[in-house]
């Protein structure tokens, strides 16, 4: 499904590909990165050799001196398809992913219908089929996403169901979520909080504090997260079931994950670049800029530094960017009337890598695991340890890179980003899995 | 007749008044200068000053106010300005017509300033952002409301001469009141001492750590004040479950002449109007000998004829 017509970008099929003097991060194996030529035939490593060994032929592409790890997984993103396809479709939303670096994206069921169903989860999985990222859908918990009536999960389950939620909107009533929790679990269906109690929230469209006070601005307390992420632990514990915690942006809720998972709880999260950027807190706003409007909102530096000490020590365990595209219309109103949400998947190396690694808050071999290790385990899907024999499945960066996101660059089909302009160190290059490899010549 | 005191010849810093917080103290001090000339061609026979003939100015109110647009609508005449009033009951958003599809018309209109109220915070910042005309932020949902930030102060100071050291108490809905927000500022940018007062739920959150004093105890507020500046209190705050009810509120924080006889010196009496009198504030009180709450309103037209003039004046030769 995907055309050869993007600038900047090769798209190869069933071509050989030479890895040559890569740097290998792979935390499947290596504690440490290694050094070695890969080759890759018919989607496969065919062979991994000490570097600069491997020698290559005129139908080979090549590509040297760049670092190398198992494909980036993001399991919170928003295609927006079907319903919303001035957003962001499939196939759009598919580029953004395969340009920021991964392989393959898990999407939101916050879908107009909801994908709640096995038909229309099938018609996106076949749309999906034909391009070099692959799509995993987090289906829809409950009918419709209204909070009543559970999905069909057993029969979702046979389509590779593994995760389901109402994201975007939290499951409040509690009773529901114990057996979103237990009848899931039969299958193998893990729940994925958006946790936010709405009574709390109210009518609130940034972080509650000095700064909502400053401005005038409803706010969205941290403990309107907080007491969601506690009930859903609780319920977790009880039910004896395991429960994912999304976009996690409180002080408060990494430490009540950090003390759940020390009791043994099957409690996972995940946190976003943008509440993990020191470069964005709720005193940003100051500028009322709509593309610092998401839920959950900018917390305050007290927080972002509780999210970076979170991801240090492994108590949140991957980051994933709750893309969340909307048309130029929805955004360019007065604040309050403005969507919540950003773009993501193009600027989330960029930012992980300036923000954690090169700040020295993360190792590389940490970040891999966030970006790709963890967050496969957590959708279930199976580990693609880069070793002799397996299929192909990596993504291609540049550590030292230093470049500017631009909209004319953007393959999102929206620009609701706040990193337009930024500089970054690290920037993805491509991405290989099977007989795809997508390659960024810019 | 004598002569008023001469007009300044000094700009503010900033080309517009979006909100107290984005002006210094000496812009604060500049408008309220200026005002006390205007206040005195307010006395004069003739009352109008024409030095904004050719300014076409538009009042742009996408909220209902009868009251500062009136006020700010004299003002402009006052000045000699071209006035064009557009007024759109409810949001934007409700009528179809989004503020930038606004925003352009004004700018084709070629408009010289754009005075505007609104029910969203930022939304003047927006189309300042977006317009070359000057913007006056006429009310900004609880954001800013710098003109009457400005008349409170200008009021303040004719009645205590200066504005720092005063104990200024803003008693009510703090959390719903662009008022509160942009008198407090502006108290403590010259120097003046803000404080609030009112039931803790109508406090936003971490005020304290802004620097003002939080009351919940009315007598407490005033024992500790030379002036109170009353907000309105919304009858729909109680059914939205702020308060019990109107009648509690008045009981705990209504602001009467038993209360008041308490103070060891008389207090001040402010209140932006309009009053829900017998709620927030007595009618003995509202019309008793402390208030100032007419002198405001006679005020609120000086300071924005200050307002156009120091913002506006120069636009007809550009």
């Amino acid at each position: 499904m995907l055309k050869n017509d993007l600038p900047n970008w090769e798209i190869f099929r069933n071509k050989d590909v030479l890895l040559k003097n890569v740097k290998i991060i792979d935390p499947y194996q290596f504690e440490k990165e290694i050094n070695a030529d890969i080759l890759i035939q018919n989607g496969k490593y065919e062979k991994i050799a000490s570097p600069n060994t491997l020698s290559f032929n005129p139908a080979m592409k090549v590509v040297e001196n760049i670092s190398i790890s198992p494909g980036w997984f993001d399991l919170h993103v928003h295609l927006r398809e079907p319903g919303f396809e001035h957003k962001e479709t499939i196939e759009t939303g598919l580029n953004a992913a395969m340009a920021g670096g991964f392989t393959g994206v898990a999407c939101m069921p916050n879908t107009n219908p909801a994908l709640d169903n096995a038909a229309v989860i099938q018609s996106l999985l076949e749309k999906a089929s034909g391009h070099p990222v692959f799509l995993s859908i987090v289906a829809a918990a409950t009918k419709n996403r209204a909070g009543k009536e559970l999905t069909e999960l057993a029969e979702l389950a046979e389509l590779g169901i593994r995760a389901v939620s109402d994201d975007g909107s939290p499951v409040v009533d509690s009773g529901l979520v114990r057996k979103i929790m237990e009848y899931g679990s039969m299958f193998g269906i893990t729940f994925f909080s958006h946790a936010e109690d709405p009574n709390l929230s109210g009518r609130g469209v940034m972080n509650e504090g000095i700064w909502s006070t400053t401005l005038g601005l409803n706010g969205i307390p941290t403990i309107a997260e907080d007491v969601m992420v506690s009930r859903d632990i609780l319920i977790a514990e009880y039910t004896k079931c395991p429960v994912h915690i999304c976009h996690v942006s409180s002080a408060k809720s990494v430490e009540l994950i950090r003390e759940a998972k020390s009791r043994g709880i099957q409690v996972t999260c995940e946190a976003t670049p943008h509440h993990f950027s020191k470069s964005l807190t709720d005193s940003s706003l100051v500028t009322f800029s709509t593309n610092l409007k998401m839920n959950p909102p900018l917390r305050s530096m007290f927080d972002v530094e509780a999210i970076q000490k979170g991801l240090q020590d492994s108590t949140i365990d991957c980051i994933a960017t709750d893309h969340a595209p909307h048309s130029i219309e929805e955004k360019e109103v007065e604040f309050d009337y403005a969507a919540f949400g950003i773009t993501g998947l193009e600027t989330c190396f960029g930012v992980a890598y300036s923000e954690l690694v090169h700040k020295g808050v993360l190792t590389i071999q940490q970040l891999i695991e966030k970006l790709s290790i963890n967050p496969r385990k957590i959708m279930k899907l199976p580990p693609i340890p880069i070793k002799e024999g397996n299929i192909a499945n990596i993504t291609l960066f540049d550590e030292k890179k230093v470049w500017r996101f631009e909209k004319n660059q953007t393959l999102s089909k929206s620009i609701n980003s706040p990193f337009y302009g930024k500089e970054f160190i690290g920037k993805p290059l491509g991405i290989l899995r099977e007989h795809f490899f997508c390659y960024c010549n810019n | 007749m004598s002569n008023p005191t001469p007009l300044p010849n000094v700009f503010p810093s900033s080309r517009h008044l979006l909100g107290i917080k984005y002006i210094t103290a000496d812009d604060i001090y500049l408008y309220l200068d200026t005002a006390r000339t205007f206040r005195e061609v307010l006395e004069r026979p003739v009352r109008n000053l024409p030095t904004l003939r050719g300014v076409q100015v538009v009042n742009l109110f996408f909220e209902n106010s009868t009251r500062t647009r009136l006020s700010f609508e004299l003002a402009e005449k006052r000045l000699g300005a071209d006035v064009l009033n557009f007024q759109s009951s409810g949001s934007s958003v409700a009528k179809g017509e989004t503020l930038l599809d606004t925003i352009r018309n004004i700018e084709a209109m070629k408009v010289d300033a754009v005075v505007m109220r609104h029910s969203a915070a930022g939304a003047p910042l927006f189309l300042s952002e977006r317009i070359k005309s000057i913007v006056i932020n006429a009310g900004d949902g609880a954001h800013e409301h710098p003109t009457q930030a400005l008349l409170d102060l200008y009021t303040i100071r004719e009645k205590f001469k200066v504005l720092k050291g005063l104990k200024v108490t803003l008693v009510g809905d703090i959390s719903h009141s662009r008022v509160a927000m942009s008198n407090l500022i502006a108290l403590q940018k010259v120097g003046a001492v803000p404080a609030v007062c009112g039931p803790s739920t109508m406090i936003p959150k971490d005020l304290e750590k802004l620097g003002y004093t939080v009351y919940h105890h009315v007598d407490e507020a005033i024992q500790n004040s030379d002036v109170l500046n009353v907000l309105r209190i919304q009858h729909e705050r109680a059914a939205s479950g702020t308060i019990p009810s109107i009648r509690e509120y008045r009981k705990y924080f209504g602001i009467n002449r038993k209360r008041l006889e308490k103070a060891t010196k008389p207090l001040l009496i402010m209140h932006p109007g309009p009053i829900n009198r017998g709620v927030e504030l007595d009618s003995d009180v509202a019309d008793g000998e402390h208030s100032v709450i007419l002198d405001q309103v006679t005020n609120g037209v000086a300071i924005r004829m200050a307002i156009l003039y120091l913002l506006c004046r120069g636009v007809q030769s550009a």
